[in-house]
C-alpha cells in the first residue's frame, strides 16, 4: 500500500470518527447539546485526534527508521570479498538499491515472481534485462549482490506492509478508545486542547531539531573525515588542492584566508556607508526623504543573493579589471578578492544600515537633548554622544553583518574565483569556505573520499565561526538593550 | 526675606531676555500665545502652571531648543540683550552656548565624570590647554556642590552616580559652558526630597553669577528660589511679576485659583 | 577665547557674527551631513546600477530571432504507411524533419530573391538553431492531420544569429568562431532585409525547458518555474502551520522556563545559519540518510521550509504580542478557555501580520540558491516534473538555480538568458513584496 493511499485511508477514518464522536456525544445526552460537558464538535474532534495523529506519527517514524534497519541487515549479507578494489560498501550497497528498483521496474512491466526468481539466479541475464529495461549497471552483477538485491526488495515490500498494517491497526484502536470514553461528562473539551496544546509543542521543537539535526550531521561526517585524513592537517595545512584519485592536500587556511579577506573588503563598504546612512536617515533626514530612502535601502536587502552574484560576475568584476587592475597591473582576472568583496558590501548597506537605525533610535532623545542643550551642533552631537552610547549595540551589528558575510556563497562563488591561495593582493582571484563547500559538493561525487567530506568539516569550522559570532552579537545587543530599556 | 530680595533686584534691574508677542505651533496646534516677558539679569525666574499649559515650551524657546522638534514653529520675537535670537544669521549653537539648559530627568552621558563636566568647554574651544580644562571642571564641579563627593573618581562613569548626584552633574555640565542665562525644566522632579534641597541650594548661589530661569510643578518651590514667577495657563501668560505679590496678592482670579489648589 | 576660566563668560561673544570657531564647527557639520547624504546617494547609486545592469542584459532574452519558412509536411516523407499511426509517426526522427527544413529553406532563399554568396546548403542550416527540427517533429507528433499541407514555420535562429540581431555578436567575432562565418552572418543581414527573419517576443524562455551547452537560443525557465512553484507550494504547505504553531506556544501558552528560553536563543541563532550549511543538512539528513531523490522539489521544499520556519516564527510572534491583552481577557472573562480565546479572538486578529511576515518568508525562500546547489539541482533537467504528488519527487530545477547554472556554461548567450531568468525571478518577488505591503496597508491596526 502506498504512503499516499493510506494517508488518504487514515483521513478517512479520522472523519468518520468526527461524524461518529460528534454524533454518540448528542445522542448520549437525546439531543441536547447543553448536557454535555463540550460543544458537540470537541467530541467529534477527540475521537479524530486519536484516530489520525498517533497512526501518522508512527509511519513517519517508520519511514525514518525503516531504511536504517534493512540497510543494516542487508549490509551483512555483503561479504568483504564482493567489495571490488577502489570500492566500498556504500557504493556496492549503492548497487543494490539500484538493482533493486530496476527489478521493480521489470515487475511494473509485467514479469512474474518466478521470473524474476530465475533472474536473481541468474546475474548476468538479470543485467541484460535490466539494460533492456532502462536501467544501466556499470559492472557485471556479483552473485551476493543479486540475492541481496532480491532480499532488499522483500524487506521493503514487508516493512511497507508491516508499516500499512501497524498504522492502520493503530488507528482503530485509538478510533475504538476515544469513542467509547464518549459520555456526557467526559471532558472532551479539555482533552482536545491537551491534545494540541502537545501538537503546539511539537511544532516549536522543530527549531531545536533542526539545530540538532544540523550538528549531528555536520559532526558526524566531519569525525568521517578526521578518519581518514588527518585533522592535523586540516588545521594546520598552507596549500589546498584537493586531487581526486589520492593524495589530496585539504589545508583550511587558504580558503579561511579568503573568506575573511572578502568579508573584511565587505565589511569596509558596508559599514561605512550603512552607518553614515543610518545617522542620517534617523537624525537629520526630513519624513519625506526618509519615507524614500529607507525603503529604497530595504529594496537592496530583499534582493536575493544570485542578483549580487550575478552582478559580481558581468558588471563589478570586467569593470574593476578593466578599469584598475590590468591597468595598474595587478591581475588580469575578473573574479578577484575586490569583485566579491565590494558586492558583498553593497549587499549588507541595508543590514547594516537597518540594525544600527534600531540601535540609534533606541538611544534616549534625552541625551541628544542634554548635548544640545549645551550648544553642540548636530554631528557633534552623533560623534561624541549618540555614537559613543550607541556603540556596544553597533559593534553588535557589525559583528552580525561579519557573520553573514563569512557564510554568504552565491556572491563569493560567482565572483571572488575558485583558486585556494594565500595573497595578499585584492585583485587576484581567491576562494573562500562556502565556495568550496559547494565545489566539493556539486556534481557526481563518491561519499567516501575525503575530498568530498571535507565539505563537511568546512561546514562545521563555518557553522561553529558564525554561531560563534552571532551568539557574541545577540548577547552584546541584549546588553545594550536592557541599558536603555 | 522677600524684603532682602526686593533691595537686591532693585541693583540688577534690567532685562537679559526680552519676549513679545511669542506664539508656538505644534503642527496645527497653537500651545502657546501671546507670551510676553522679560528675564532678568542675576534673578531667578519661575515658570509654574498646570501640566500642559505651555510653561516648558516657552522654555524650550529661549535656547531654541524647539528646533529640533520638527513640527514646532515659533512666532513673534524674543531678544536677549537686544538681538533677536531668531533672527536667521543666529546660530542656535552659538546661542545655547550663552543659554545652558537643564533637564527634567538627569541625563549625563555615558562618559566619565570628567568628561560630562568637560563636554562642553570642549566643544566650544573654551580652554587652550588641558590644565585649564581641569581646572574648569574642577571649579563647575564646586560650584554644582558635587566637587567633595566625586574629586576621587572622575574617570568613573556619570550614569554610574545616584539620582540627585547626576543631577547636579548636569548642572556642573551647563555651568561649565559658562552660560548667561541658564534654563531649568523641573529639574528636581526626579529627585528625592534631599536631593531637591541640595539642588534648590545651588539654584540660589547660581543666580550670583548669572539668570536662571526654572520651570517647576511646585509652587512651594517656586516660592523658595524665585524672585520672579510666572504663572500660564492653557498656553496663555496669566500673570508675571514678583514671586511675593504672585503668591501673596494675585490680580487674576486664575492665579488665585492655581495657587489655591482650585485648578491643576 | 581670551582668558577663560571655569564658568566665566567667555569674551562677550556676538550673537549675530559667528568667530572663526564657530564657523569651522558649522563647516564640520555640512561635511557630516554631506557624508550622510553621501552614504545614502551611494546605496541607491548601488541598486541603480544593479538593477540597469540586470535589465541591460537581460530584457533582450525576452525577444528571439525566428527564421519564418512555408514547409510542405510530404506524407511520403513523415508517414510512409499513411494511416497517421502515432507510433509509426514517431519513428521518423529530427534528421528527416531537418531534411524537410533544409530543403524549404534553399527553395525559399530561391524564391526570394536572397544571394546566398555560394553558401553551401549544410552552412546555411547552420543559420538555424539545432532545435527547430524537433520542434518541428514535436509540432507534428501533437497534430498529425498537418501532414500532407503546408504549414509556416518560425524556425529558431541560431544562438549567434540572434546574438548578431542583438549586438552581441560581431563580424569580428565570429572570424574568430568555429561555430559561425562571417559569410553566413551577411546571408543572415539579407535574409533580414527580405524579411525572412524576424524578432518576435520570446514566450519559450518562460515556458521551455532547458537546453543543451549548443542551443541557447531554445533554453527556457519552464523546469525552473515549476520546479520554484512545487518548492513553494511546499513551503507554505508546512511552514505556515508548523510556524504558527510554534509561535503560539512560546508567545501564548509556554510557560518562562529554561526549555523556552533555549527553544527562543536558538531560533533567533537558526535565522542567522548561513543557507549553505541548510544545504549539508538537506544533503547528509534528507537525500544520504532518508534516501529521497536529488534534484527533488520536495528536498528542496524541506529544506526551504526550514529555513523559512525562524522567519515566520518571529514575524507571527510579532504580531501575536501586538494583539492587546485586553483582547485575551475580555475572552477569558466571558468563560472561554485559554485555546479558544487564543484560537476565537487572538489568531484572527493578528492574521494578517502573520500572512504579511509569511509572503515575505517565501519571497526569501524563492530567491534562495545555495542550500539547492547542494541537493543536486544544478543537474541538467530537460524532461517537466509531472503534476503533484508525484512531481515533488521528480528532478527540477529552480529559477535561482538555473541562474547559476546558465552562468557557468561557456556560451555568452546564457548569460544574456541568465539575467532574464534574474528578471523573471524579481517581478515574482516584486509582486509577492507588493502584495505583502497591499496586505499590511489594507489591515494594519493601529491599537
Amino acid at each position: 500500500m502506498s504512503v499516499g493511499l493510506l494517508s488518504l485511508l487514515l483521513l478517512g477514518l479520522a472523519a468518520l470518527g468526527f461524524g461518529l464522536g460528534r454524533q454518540r456525544a448528542i445522542a448520549s445526552v437525546n439531543g441536547d447539546a447543553r448536557g454535555l460537558h463540550s460543544l458537540p464538535q470537541y467530541y467529534g474532534s477527540s475521537v479524530a485526534l486519536f484516530t489520525a495523529v498517533p497512526a501518522f506519527l508512527l509511519v513517519l517514524v517508520w519511514l525514518i527508521v525503516q531504511p536504517v534497519v534493512i540497510e543494516s541487515t542487508i549490509t551483512g549479507m555483503i561479504l568483504p570479498e564482493d567489495i571490488g578494489d577502489g570500492s566500498t560498501r556504500e557504493l556496492v550497497m549503492s548497487d543494490v538499491r539500484r538493482i533493486a528498483e530496476g527489478i521493480d521496474v521489470l515487475v511494473a512491466n509485467g514479469a512474474t515472481g518466478d521470473e524474476i526468481a530465475a533472474l536473481v539466479a541468474d546475474p548476468v541475464a538479470l543485467k541484460a534485462r535490466l539494460g533492456d529495461a532502462g536501467v544501466a549497471l556499470a559492472a557485471d552483477i556479483n552473485p551476493h549482490v543479486a540475492t541481496a538485491s532480491a532480499a532488499y526488495r522483500g524487506e521493503v515490500a514487508m516493512g511497507r506492509t508491516m508499516m500499512s498494517v501497524a498504522a492502520l491497526a493503530l488507528a482503530v484502536a485509538g478510533f475504538l478508545f476515544a469513542a467509547l470514553r464518549v459520555t456526557p461528562q467526559f471532558r472532551a473539551r479539555n482533552v482536545v486542547e491537551s491534545f494540541i496544546r502537545v501538537l503546539l509543542i511539537g511544532a516549536s521543537s522543530v527549531a531545536i531539531l533542526t539545530t540538532i539535526g544540523i550538528i549531528l550531521s555536520l559532526v558526524f561526517e566531519s569525525w568521517h573525515f578526521f578518519q581518514i585524513y588527518p585533522a592535523k592537517d586540516f588545521f594546520f595545512s598552507l596549500t589546498w588542492s584537493p586531487k581526486f584519485g589520492g593524495g589530496s592536500d585539504l589545508g583550511i587556511w587558504p580558503l579561511l584566508w579568503g573568506t575573511l579577506y572578502v568579508s573584511f573588503i565587505g565589511l569596509l563598504v558596508a559599514v561605512p556607508v550603512g552607518l553614515m546612512a543610518a545617522i542620517y536617515l534617523s537624525e537629520y533626514a526630513s519624513p519625506r526623504v526618509r519615507s524614500v530612502a529607507k525603503p529604497a535601502l530595504e529594496i537592496l536587502a530583499g534582493i536575493p543573493s544570485i542578483v549580487y552574484g550575478l552582478f559580481a560576475l558581468m558588471t563589478v568584476g570586467p569593470f574593476l579589471r578593466d578599469y584598475f587592475s590590468q591597468p595598474l597591473g595587478l591581475g588580469e582576472s575578473s573574479s578577484s578578492v575586490m569583485t566579491a568583496g565590494i558586492v558583498m558590501g553593497i549587499m549588507l548597506i541595508p543590514y547594516v544600515s537597518s540594525l544600527s537605525d534600531d540601535i540609534i533610535n533606541a538611544v534616549p532623545q534625552a541625551l541628544r537633548d542634554g548635548s544640545y542643550g549645551l550648544g553642540a551642533t548636530q554631528s557633534e552631537t552623533v560623534k561624541q554622544v549618540v555614537f559613543p552610547a550607541a556603540l556596544p549595540g553597533i559593534v553588535g551589528a557589525v559583528l552580525m553583518a561579519a557573520s553573514r558575510a563569512i557564510g554568504e556563497t552565491m556572491i563569493v562563488v560567482l565572483g571572488a574565483g575558485a583558486a585556494a591561495k594565500l595573497s595578499l593582493n585584492p585583485f587576484e582571484a581567491m576562494t573562500t569556505v562556502t565556495v568550496k563547500i559547494v565545489s566539493q559538493l556539486t556534481g557526481d561525487t563518491e561519499f567516501a573520499s575525503p575530498e568530498t567530506l571535507v565539505a563537511f568539516a568546512l561546514g562545521l569550522t563555518l557553522f561553529v565561526f558564525t554561531l560563534g559570532l552571532n551568539i557574541l552579537a545577540l548577547y552584546i545587543v541584549r546588553k545594550y538593550r536592557e541599558q536603555y530599556e | 526675606m522677600n524684603d532682602m530680595r526686593l533691595t537686591e533686584r532693585a541693583v540688577t534691574e534690567k532685562a537679559k531676555m526680552s519676549a513679545r508677542k511669542v506664539q508656538v505651533y505644534y503642527g496645527s496646534n497653537h500651545a502657546l500665545k501671546d507670551v510676553d516677558v522679560d528675564i532678568l539679569d542675576k534673578t531667578v525666574t519661575a515658570f509654574i502652571g498646570p501640566s500642559g499649559c505651555g510653561k516648558s515650551t516657552f522654555l524650550r524657546c529661549l535656547n531654541r531648543m524647539n528646533d529640533t522638534v520638527a513640527s514646532a514653529r515659533v512666532e513673534g520675537k524674543i531678544e536677549m540683550d537686544g538681538h533677536d535670537i531668531y533672527d536667521t544669521r543666529v546660530d542656535p549653537v552659538q546661542l545655547r552656548a550663552k543659554v545652558g539648559m537643564v533637564f527634567q530627568k538627569p541625563n549625563p552621558f555615558p562618559k566619565s565624570i570628567y568628561d560630562n563636566v568637560a563636554y562642553g568647554p570642549k566643544i566650544h574651544g573654551l580652554t587652550r590647554s588641558k590644565a585649564e580644562l581641569d581646572e574648569v571642571v574642577e571649579t563647575s564641579l564646586r560650584k554644582a556642590a558635587l566637587w567633595n563627593e566625586v574629586k576621587d573618581r572622575l574617570n568613573a562613569p556619570g550614569t554610574g552616580l545616584s539620582g540627585g548626584q547626576q543631577q547636579r552633574l548636569c548642572i556642573a555640565r551647563a555651568v561649565a559652558t559658562g552660560p548667561e542665562v541658564l534654563l531649568m525644566d523641573e529639574p528636581c522632579s526626579a529627585l528625592d526630597p534631599i536631593a531637591t534641597a541640595q539642588v534648590e541650594e545651588l539654584i540660589d548661589e547660581l543666580r550670583s553669577q548669572f539668570s536662571v530661569v526654572i520651570v517647576t510643578h511646585s509652587m512651594q518651590q517656586a516660592a523658595r528660589v524665585s524672585q520672579r514667577t510666572a504663572f500660564f495657563h492653557l498656553g496663555y501668560l496669566v500673570e508675571y511679576g514678583e514671586t511675593g505679590t504672585i503668591f501673596t496678592n494675585p490680580s487674576d482670579p486664575r492665579t488665585e485659583s492655581y495657587i489655591t489648589g482650585r485648578i491643576g | 577665547m581670551t582668558d577663560v576660566i571655569a564658568g566665566a563668560v567667555p569674551a562677550a561673544k556676538s550673537l549675530i557674527e559667528p568667530d572663526a570657531r564657530t564657523r569651522a564647527r558649522n563647516a564640520a557639520e555640512r561635511r557630516f551631513r554631506m557624508m550622510g547624504i553621501a552614504a545614502i546617494l551611494i546605496g541607491l547609486l548601488a541598486l541603480v546600477t544593479l538593477l540597469a545592469s540586470v535589465l541591460g542584459n537581460g530584457l533582450s532574452a525576452f525577444r528571439q530571432t525566428y527564421i519564418e519558412m512555408a514547409i510542405p509536411l510530404d506524407a511520403a516523407v513523415l508517414d510512409k504507411a499513411g494511416d497517421r499511426d502515432p507510433e509509426k509517426l514517431a519513428k521518423v526522427t529530427t534528421l528527416g524533419y531537418g531534411k524537410l527544413i533544409e530543403a524549404s529553406l534553399e527553395q525559399m532563399l530561391a524564391d526570394r530573391g536572397v544571394d546566398t554568396k555560394g553558401q553551401t546548403a549544410k552552412q546555411l542550416m547552420g543559420l538555424l538553431s539545432k532545435e527547430a527540427a524537433s520542434d518541428l517533429r514535436q509540432m507534428v507528433l501533437a497534430k498529425p492531420d498537418l501532414i500532407g499541407t503546408t504549414v509556416t514555420f518560425p524556425a529558431l535562429a541560431n544562438g549567434r544569429v540572434d546574438g548578431f540581431f542583438k549586438g552581441r555578436v560581431t563580424m569580428e567575432s565570429a572570424a574568430r568562431d568555429s561555430n559561425i562565418s562571417p559569410e553566413q552572418l551577411e546571408v543572415a543581414v539579407l535574409m533580414k532585409e527580405a524579411g525572412v527573419i524576424k524578432t518576435s517576443v520570446n514566450w519559450a524562455f518562460l515556458t521551455n525547458p532547458d537546453a543543451s551547452e549548443l542551443r541557447p537560443e531554445s533554453a527556457g525557465l519552464g523546469v525552473a518555474i515549476l520546479g520554484s512553484a512545487y518548492m513553494m507550494v511546499i513551503v507554505l504547505v508546512l511552514s505556515l502551520p508548523i510556524g504558527v504553531a510554534a509561535s503560539i506556544y512560546l508567545e501564548e501558552l509556554a510557560p518562562k522556563n529554561r526549555w523556552t528560553d533555549i527553544i527562543e536563543i536558538n531560533i533567533a541563532n537558526l535565522a542567522a545559519v548561513p543557507s549553505i550549511v541548510f544545504g549539508i543538512l538537506a544533503l547528509a539528513l534528507f537525500i544520504n540518510f532518508l534516501g529521497l531523490p536529488q534534484s527533488a522539489p520536495v528536498v528542496g521544499g524541506l529544506v526551504l521550509t526550514l529555513m523559512t520556519l525562524p522567519t515566520i516564527i518571529i514575524a507571527t510572534r510579532a504580531s501575536l504580542k501586538a494583539v492587546p491583552p485586553s483582547i485575551r481577557d475580555a475572552a477569558l472573562g466571558v468563560g472561554a478557555s485559554k485555546m479558544q480565546s487564543i484560537f476565537h479572538h487572538v489568531l484572527p486578529l493578528a492574521m494578517p501580520g502573520i500572512l504579511t511576515g509569511t509572503i515575505l518568508g517565501l519571497a526569501r525562500a524563492l530567491g534562495e540558491s545555495a542550500p539547492l546547489l547542494l541537493i543536486g539541482m544544478v543537474a541538467f533537467v530537460k524532461d517537466y516534473p509531472s503534476s503533484p504528488p508525484e512531481g515533488f519527487f521528480d528532478p527540477a530545477s529552480a529559477l535561482p538555480v538555473q541562474v547559476y547554472s546558465w552562468t557557468q556554461r561557456a556560451d555568452p548567450a546564457f548569460a544574456e538568458r541568465a539575467s532574464g531568468a534574474i528578471i523573471v525571478l524579481l517581478v515574482f518577488l516584486m509582486t509577492m513584496n507588493a502584495l505583502a505591503i497591499v496586505l499590511r496597508r489594507r489591515f494594519e491596526r493601529r491599537w
